[in-house]
């Protein structure tokens, strides 16, 4: 196979395929080229899979309180083979609903594993091959490998789990999230290395369904990216739940026996401990998938292992791009497409800003939920900003408690001096639906008046929201 | 150190182009005074000159690549002894807008990044006291100014008058980042230097149309015009920079100069006989071709420039609060391209003779065509001259092109019948319409001028001595 492109775009990932499909709103030919799924890891083993999964979860953990709703649910179990396949299930359909977006939108399907041989050059398009891949069959109506040329290549590879040396994954003791995913039964227990949304995600997933499990992270605190004070609440709920938390702790070695993992982990000040387990999950970050694309055939200028971008999208060399994880972190998929249409838009010569990273909102799903938006506490002090603080928690929420979620807090910071929101941080109930209120109002650059004189709902969560912007300026109702 | 090619200001109103076409390749060896690339600004493509030696060693910016920001880095060049192939795009890649855009006097002087020295495109060719735009555009005073809360705040903060300050928002909304540029770029303070820029502009202060973003003043908005068609009778067809350029001026025209209308008739004949003498007369050169072929145009160019300096108080443009008066009349003349067009000025036009402005303007039109005329050939002037004769239209009134004070608008020579003598007799006529600014052409100033145009193209010897 051989065709011309006006964007040819590698990865189908959330990243790649909102980009091919603004590419196509924007009248060029495009063509996507994947060599295992449409929609990436986030639809297909990340993101999306593990929500379903959560959710099995915490229907199960409300089963078992039913009596504190008023309600009674004998003999509760569950089925470890059934709430997986609910979880594929989930991803098959979506992953079904891409190759419709993308058919609908007219953006080809290439399948098979990409490599850049050139950037355009002149009226010379750049070219890219694409040689057959073992790893999944092609879904209907793909193109094969061939030699495809566009004036315009995006890299949108993504990223991949980080391996540590001698803690090398087999997927049978030592697992990532990949066989996290579909566990053909619950493990006892467990060790999770690494304490990030990843890792996080599945101890709270696991010490729901039973097993007992241990956290280690290397930082002094958990969810290193997020505020300490939010960090140090969900670590107390943690512990609460049962989850054995180290941090400050490394893992110094792993032995592999028949049906279980041992991990000689090391505090800060030197002292070993042992822990076994069932199963370990390495969950310790993800790396940029740089590797086979041709990448340093055309001189594209990689640092820190990542793609380096001007903010647009554009790399070193013209007419070949990047976005999403493979183009630095944060590695987040509602990261990676919004790059990818300032990256299109660009190229279309559409008037577009780099993305401001500050107003980048991450999300973890684990029980309580946690969500965060700019700055946090710690890092605008170190900044040397001068900055006025609000806390509203859940307690005082009427909707929190009929909801039997009194345990939570939304934090805001605001600049002192501007009345600026600079960063948003949460804990609790549906916080993951509630953090989008606050990162519109940074987007239109509210000021703390705004958020007073905005109208939220009776009775819902968002009223926390509000009450949290009262509390920074000393006006809270609530408490 | 590498040597930073940014993106050249080729006029004093530039903001962005398009690269346009690479006429070097990386690895190429680069003199002093080759081109490099061709730009397309808003009116012309030009021509990217380097100033510097070396070997292309980066392209940064790919070619095609729309609306890239003046001090935009294009490319990198190695110097002599240094590796190529070790050439890097400073930190943040093309992003690194590290040379300041706010204007300081010619671009050589702007700070380079990391010790790097900067290397433009040859930008001598713009007028004097041009300044690189990039910096606060006043939104005009009196309008409502859209800005974000957080802006607003900051600058009340800050005493930044944000009516001067140029919004990079959605719409044009002046946000945070603006204002920010603003404080940093020392402009747009209130008070000390409140409308800095203002006095380029021929334009009252209060009378200021709203041209944030460079669009045109607003008239109806897209859903409202397309809310009066029914869907997909039309195709939508994208505007460039020289459509936007022609509303954005024209409109302003209209809107700040009041226009008044003078109809004459020219007879034709003596000048129509002229013209046969003089073309049968030209000299010809080593091919065996006329060394000049004049046009009935080229006449109207000459008279106009000749009644320009006999009428000396009519060779005069508005600026904002006193009259520019000339010595030389310059004559712009409208050539109309595919999709616009350009009015290339014929400088002294007053001096020259008749061969010289013929051979000229055939010079211009073919640059014009070819988009290629440079920004100091069309800007300028004091009158245009706009004829529409060739397509059979007898009379037109013409709108002045800023900062111009006159238009002439030239129809048909054609047979007609006139009384002489109280007899009926035919003739050849023109019939011209001389559009004047009221600011800088009372009504008998202008009937002057168009009685001098009207007497020279009726008595055309007058223009050969």
């Amino acid at each position: 196979m051989s065709e011309t492109y006006d964007v040819l775009i590698i990865g189908a990932g959330p990243g790649g395929y909102v980009t091919a499909i603004r590419s196509a709103q924007l009248g060029f030919k495009t063509a996507v080229i994947d060599r295992e799924h449409l929609g990436g890891i986030c639809l297909n083993w990340g993101c999306i899979p593990t929500k379903a999964l959560l959710r099995s979860a915490e229907i199960y953990h409300y089963m078992q309180h039913a009596s504190d709703y008023g309600l009674s649910a004998k003999e509760v179990s569950f089925d470890a083979a059934a709430i997986v396949k609910r979880s594929r299930g989930v991803s098959g359909r979506l992953n079904g609903g891409v190759g419709m977006l993308l058919k609908k939108n007219k953006v080809d399907v290439i399948w098979g594993e990409a490599s850049i041989e050139s950037a355009a050059k002149g009226n010379e398009p750049g070219k890219v091959t694409v040689k057959e891949t073992k790893r999944a069959e092609p879904p209907k109506g793909a193109k094969g490998a061939g030699t495809y040329t566009a004036k315009h290549i995006i890299v949108a590879t993504g990223a991949r789990p980080r391996v540590l040396p001698g803690i090398e994954p087999d997927k049978k003791q030592i697992w990532t999230y990949y066989e996290a995913m579909v566990p053909e039964k619950m493990p006892k227990s467990l060790l999770v290395m690494g304490s990030g949304a990843i890792g996080i995600e599945f101890a709270s997933f696991y010490r729901t369904m039973g097993a007992e499990v241990t956290v280690i992270e290397l930082l002094p605190q958990i969810l290193p990216v997020e505020d300490a004070e939010i960090a140090g609440l969900a670590r107390k709920r943690f512990e609460k739940q049962g989850i054995k938390i180290l941090t400050s702790a490394k893992v110094t070695k792993v032995e592999k026996g028949a049906d279980s993992v041992t991990a000689t982990v090391e505090d800060d000040k030197g002292k070993t401990q042992q822990f076994t387990a069932e199963k370990l999950i390495s969950a310790v970050g993800v790396v940029g998938n740089i590797e086979n694309l041709g990448l340093e055939k055309v001189g594209v200028k990689i640092e820190r292992g990542v793609v380096v971008t001007d903010g647009l999208g554009r790399t070193n060399v013209p007419g070949v791009y990047a976005i999403g994880d493979v183009a630095g972190p944060p590695m987040l998929a509602h990261k990676a497409e919004h790059e990818g249409v300032i990256c299109i838009e660009t190229i279309k010569g559409l008037h577009t800003h780099p993305m401001d990273k500050a107003k980048i909102p991450g999300c973890t799903y684990c029980h309580p939920q946690i969500a965060s938006v700019g700055v946090t506490e710690g890092k605008a002090k170190e900044l040397g900003l001068s900055i006025k603080v609000g806390r509203f928690p859940f307690a005082g929420n009427g909707k929190a408690i009929a909801l039997g979620e009194p345990d939570g807090l939304i934090k805001t910071i605001f600049d002192a001096k501007t009345g600026q929101l600079l960063g948003a941080h949460m804990i609790g109930a549906e916080v993951t639906e509630l953090i989008q209120g606050y990162v519109v109002a940074m987007t239109l650059e509210s000021t703390e008046e705004e958020l007073m004189h905005t109208v939220f709902p009776h009775p819902t969560l968002s009223e926390m929201m509000h009450e949290s912007v009262l509390d920074a300026y000393g006006r809270v109702i609530h408490t | 150190m590498p040597i930073n090619v940014l993106m050249p200001a080729l006029s004093p109103t530039m903001e962005k182009g398009n690269l346009a076409k690479w006429l070097k390749k990386e690895g190429d060896a680069i003199k002093s005074g080759d081109v490099i690339a061709e730009i397309e600004t808003d009116k012309a493509t030009m021509e990217v000159e380097a100033v510097d030696e070396g070997v292309l060693a980066k392209i940064l910016v790919a070619e095609g690549t729309a609306d890239v920001p003046v001090n935009e880095l294009i490319a990198l060049i190695a110097e002599e002894g240094e590796d190529p192939g070790s050439v890097q795009a400073p930190k943040g890649g093309a992003e690194a807008k590290t040379a300041p855009v706010e204007p300081k006097g010619t671009p050589d002087q702007n700070a380079a990044p990391d010790g790097a020295h900067a290397s433009y495109a040859r930008v001598d060719q713009a007028p004097e006291g041009a300044k690189p735009s990039g910096a606060a555009q006043p939104a005009g005073s009196g309008d409502r100014v859209f800005a974000s809360p957080l802006a607003r705040r900051i600058a009340k903060q800050e005493g930044v008058d944000l009516s001067a300050v140029k919004g990079s928002g959605p719409h044009g909304r002046v946000i945070q980042r603006d204002v920010q540029a603003a404080i940093e770029g020392g402009t747009a303070k209130a008070g000390a230097a409140a409308k800095p820029e203002a006095k380029s502009a021929p334009v009252p202060e209060k009378a200021a149309p709203k041209a944030a973003g460079g669009s045109a003043p607003a008239g109806l908005s897209l859903d409202q015009v397309k809310g009066f068609y029914e869907k997909g009778s039309f195709e939508e067809v994208p505007l460039d920079g020289m459509r936007k350029t022609i509303a954005k001026r024209l409109t302003e025209a209209m809107q700040v100069a009041p226009h008044f209308y003078l109809t004459v008739d020219c007879e034709l004949d003596a000048l129509m006989k002229l013209r046969e003498t003089l073309n049968g007369s030209a000299g010809k050169d080593k091919d065996g071709k006329p060394l000049f072929k004049l046009s009935v145009n080229d006449f109207v160019i000459k008279a106009m420039g000749l009644a320009l300096t006999r009428v000396p108080a009519a060779n005069a443009v508005w600026a904002e609060d006193r009259i520019l008066r000339f010595k030389h009349a310059e004559v712009g003349v409208a050539v109309a391209i595919d999709g616009g067009l350009f009015t290339p000025v014929i400088r002294k036009a007053d001096q020259k003779t008749l061969s010289a402005i013929s051979n000229e303007m055939k010079d211009f039109a073919g640059r014009a065509r070819a988009k290629k005329l440079k920004p100091e050939e069309y800007q300028g002037g004091v009158t245009s001259v706009s004829n529409l004769g060739m397509f059979g239209i007898k009379h037109f009134t013409a709108v002045i092109n800023p900062p111009q004070s006159s238009i002439l608008a030239v129809g048909a020579g054609e047979k007609r019948v006139v009384v002489k003598d109280g007899q009926p007799t035919v003739a050849q006529v023109m019939t011209a319409t001389l559009s004047c600014d009221h600011r800088v052409l009372d009504g008998a100033l202008g009937a002057e001028l168009i009685a001098a145009f009207k007497g020279l193209i009726e008595n055309p010897m007058g223009m050969l001595v």
